[in-house]
């Protein structure tokens, strides 16, 4: 992984430094409330419904197993020993002090993590697949791109404030698993007829109040103008984006207003002016980037010797068995496999997970997956590179540390956000519905028959849940100062990116769970064999499952 | 006189600024509204002291730059400090149109933006809060590099790690 130089290293510790001196002179009641508010949010600084949040860059999703060990280490001495992972791949405390915000971040830079333009109306951390680098439908790895986008958006003179966030995802694979056209920009890396990688630019995707997939504005970017035509992008972004409503000052609003064409007219006009300019990427940046994404040392693998040991063991062992069916995932290197660490056990907040647990997936990291761990979108930690020698060895400690749970992909590995729980924004309450939902759908056998699922829940329209893209999506809603639940079906966050349809009327949280069961009960009813609910859902559409759930009850 | 930060000392500021609605123009150096300079050529032909201009925030540039490239002083507007459009003006009055005078920032700006406002081309900098010029002025070294190319930096950070 990208390690710091003295450069990248000294300007983190500046902004320790600087937003040290920051938290200083506001506790002196030199910087008003409304002017520290974009300083603490550009360092991770939010102020909840309980107490601050504070959420730490991971960038793409990668970490070592000293940067995981650290945040242990952090939320032990500074919070309540637990974090929680996000649907951004991000990591939040939820219980800091303001005063003590410096400290941890000083922490941080020890270990080269910082929490830069975290929240706030500027550019937020890259994302990317956690399979990347070792996915099988791979046209090429995209971390080294994330870390260049990283590099030339933090502290970008221009753009710390924009007229709303900005987020940026990568997708270097044939399928997506980044859900990069939900995204201000998503980037796809592909290839010309010339057999050049390039990029393929989308714009104005996002969720929130108004869900938008992104459209295409340049089908083929050279890699070396990647920087110059972002900036572009976000020049255009910043200069026209709407300033005078939050809640249409997101590009999506603007590319949708000027249309996906002239938007892409606008920022062709605005680049032609920088492009071969002075940041243009040349080789030997590309090359130097790229070789801190290296492989490891692969061993040679007696591929069919291995299988048949691990049938065996599976055999032997269902909840192994089931494991490797659910969270097990080949990868391109003969003999390896990834792992997904499930944050999802019935009984937990999704996402979340404690100090002790962290300590213990460094170790598993050391052990298992030559020191790395990747953050993904579904809140769940991945072990890539794991030689499927050892898999049996590893779900067995995984399991003793309750990270085994077999529910990758299922109806139980839902998103979730935070929620009226810990959020001021909610509207309801999202970790009692997973919670409940997790409780009712228990019966392994029958998940499993489900096949993959994906539900989402959002306790606000702000749709840090992603509601709108779960196959089943739930919103918390207000109705008069009472939590309800409005049900979503056929969103999907995948190549083929679509936005759920509202059910019906919204529901009580008594019976989201059992219309929950209904919905579940008309897949079964009509799947053709190997159907998948969204796609059974796509075949026979909304009203079968409208009138089973809205079925006056007789 | 009041003073405000330039190059990074505290000095006298001698201009005054002129809103739209303005009927009969202060003496000595003024600061007019854009749309106001174009519209009274004739009376600042016979002005006593300097003129320059300030742009608001969303005004459009493309339409009158070339008329003001040759004023000493340009200004630009932070009608809220969050409003990061004069970030991109200044960069493009510096880069894309070889303006050499000074870019003042002006309106509600805050000490915490100096250090990125000063990669973007300005060189004055007027708040309109009263504060310790002196103490603020330390914001501008806040940073002792960064990644990006901008007006301070023509070369990004990859072209120059040692």
């Amino acid at each position: 992984m990208y390690q710091y130089d003295q450069y990248d290293q000294k300007l983190v510790d500046e902004r320790v430094e600087q937003y040290r001196d920051q938290t200083k002179r506001f506790l002196a009641g030199d910087i008003s409330e409304e002017e520290f508010l974009p300083l603490r949010l550009q360092n991770g600084l939010y102020v909840q419904r309980l107490a601050p949040m504070l959420r730490i860059a991971v960038p793409y999703g990668l970490m070592s197993s000293n940067q995981v060990r650290k945040i242990a280490h952090i939320s032990r001495k500074f919070d309540k020993g637990y974090v929680h992972f996000t649907t951004r791949q991000n990591i939040q405390l939820n219980w800091p002090l303001l005063e003590e915000v410096p400290d941890i971040l000083a922490e941080l830079a020890t270990v080269e993590m910082h929490a830069i333009q975290t929240s706030g109306n500027c550019i937020r951390n890259t994302t990317t697949d956690q399979f990347a680098g070792v996915a099988n439908d791979e046209i090429e790895d995209p971390r080294p791109w994330c870390e260049i986008i990283r590099q030339w958006s933090t502290i970008h003179p221009e753009f710390a404030f924009l007229p709303r966030k900005f987020k940026i995802a990568v997708c270097g694979s044939e399928e997506d698993r980044a859900a990069f056209l939900l995204h201000d920009i998503g980037i796809q890396l592909v290839k010309n007829d010339q057999g050049e990688t390039g990029f393929h630019i989308y714009a104005g995707g996002g969720l929130g109040r108004t869900p938008v997939i992104a459209s295409s504005i340049r089908e083929f970017l050279p890699k070396e103008h990647l920087l110059t035509y972002l900036d572009a992008i976000l020049r255009v972004y910043n200069r026209y984006g709407n300033r005078d409503n939050k809640y249409k000052a997101r590009i999506k609003i603007l590319v949708r207003a000027w249309t996906p064409a002239v938007f892409a007219e606008r920022v062709e006009a605005e680049w032609l002016h920088i492009k071969d300019g002075p940041a243009t990427l040349n080789g030997h940046e590309i090359e130097r980037v790229k070789g801190f994404f290296s492989l490891p040392d692969y061993q040679t693998v007696d591929i069919a010797a291995v299988d048949t040991e691990v049938q065996a063991l599976a055999a032997e062992h269902k909840g192994f068995s089931r494991w490797l069916d659910r969270n097990v995932t080949e990868q391109k290197q003969t003999g390896y496999a990834c792992v997904t660490l499930s944050l999802k056990p019935a009984g937990v907040a999704p996402g979340d997970v404690t100090d002790k647990q962290l300590d213990i997936i460094a170790d598993l990291a050391d052990r298992f997956s030559f020191g790395e761990i990747r953050t993904t979108h579904n809140q769940n930690i991945v072990l890539a590179d794991v030689i499927k020698t050892k898999l049996f060895e590893l779900w067995q400690q995984a399991k003793a540390a309750g990270l085994a749970t077999p529910n990758i992909g299922t109806i139980n590995d839902m998103i979730c956000c935070p929620g009226g729980d810990y959020c001021s924004l909610a509207n309801a309450k999202s970790i009692p519905v997973a919670e409940a939902i997790q409780r009712k759908f228990d019966d392994l056998d029958y998940v499993y028959d489900l096949g993959d699922l994906e539900l989402n829940i959002s306790g606000c329209m702000n749709a840090c849940g992603h509601h709108h893209v779960g196959h089943i999506g739930i919103l918390g809603v207000d109705k008069k100062g009472e939590e309800w639940y409005q049900v979503q079906l056929g969103g999907s966050a995948n190549k083929n990116a679509a936005l759920g349809k509202v059910l019906g009327p919204s529901l009580s949280r008594d019976d989201v769970v059992d219309s929950i069961e209904k919905l579940l009960d008309v897949y079964v009813e009509n799947r053709l064999e190997q159907e998948s609910f969204l796609t059974t859902y796509q075949r026979i559409g909304l009203e079968k499952f409208k009138e089973r759930v809205y079925a006056p009850v007789s | 006189m009041p003073q405000y930060l330039k190059d990074g000392a505290v000095v006298d500021n001698s201009w005054q600024q002129v809103s739209a609605d303005t009927e009969t123009l202060p003496q000595g150096d003024i600061l007019l509204p854009v749309s106001q300079w174009q519209e009274q050529q004739e009376t600042l032909a016979s002005h006593v002291g300097a003129v320059g201009v300030w742009i608001d925030s969303h005004e459009e540039i493309e339409g009158f730059v070339e008329s003001i490239i040759g004023l000493p002083l340009i200004a630009i507007n932070f009608p809220k400090f969050a409003d990061g459009r004069g970030f991109s003006i200044a960069r493009l009055l510096r880069e894309r149109y070889g303006y050499q005078g000074e870019i003042r920032a002006v309106g509600q700006i805050i000490r915490d933006q100096l250090f990125l406002m000063q990669r973007c081309g300005f060189n004055g900098f007027v708040f309109d809060a009263d504060i310790d010029l002196v103490e603020a002025s330390k914001s501008l070294q806040d940073f002792s590099d960064a990644y990006q190319v901008a007006v301070d930096q023509p070369e990004p950070l990859f072209k120059r790690r040692a």
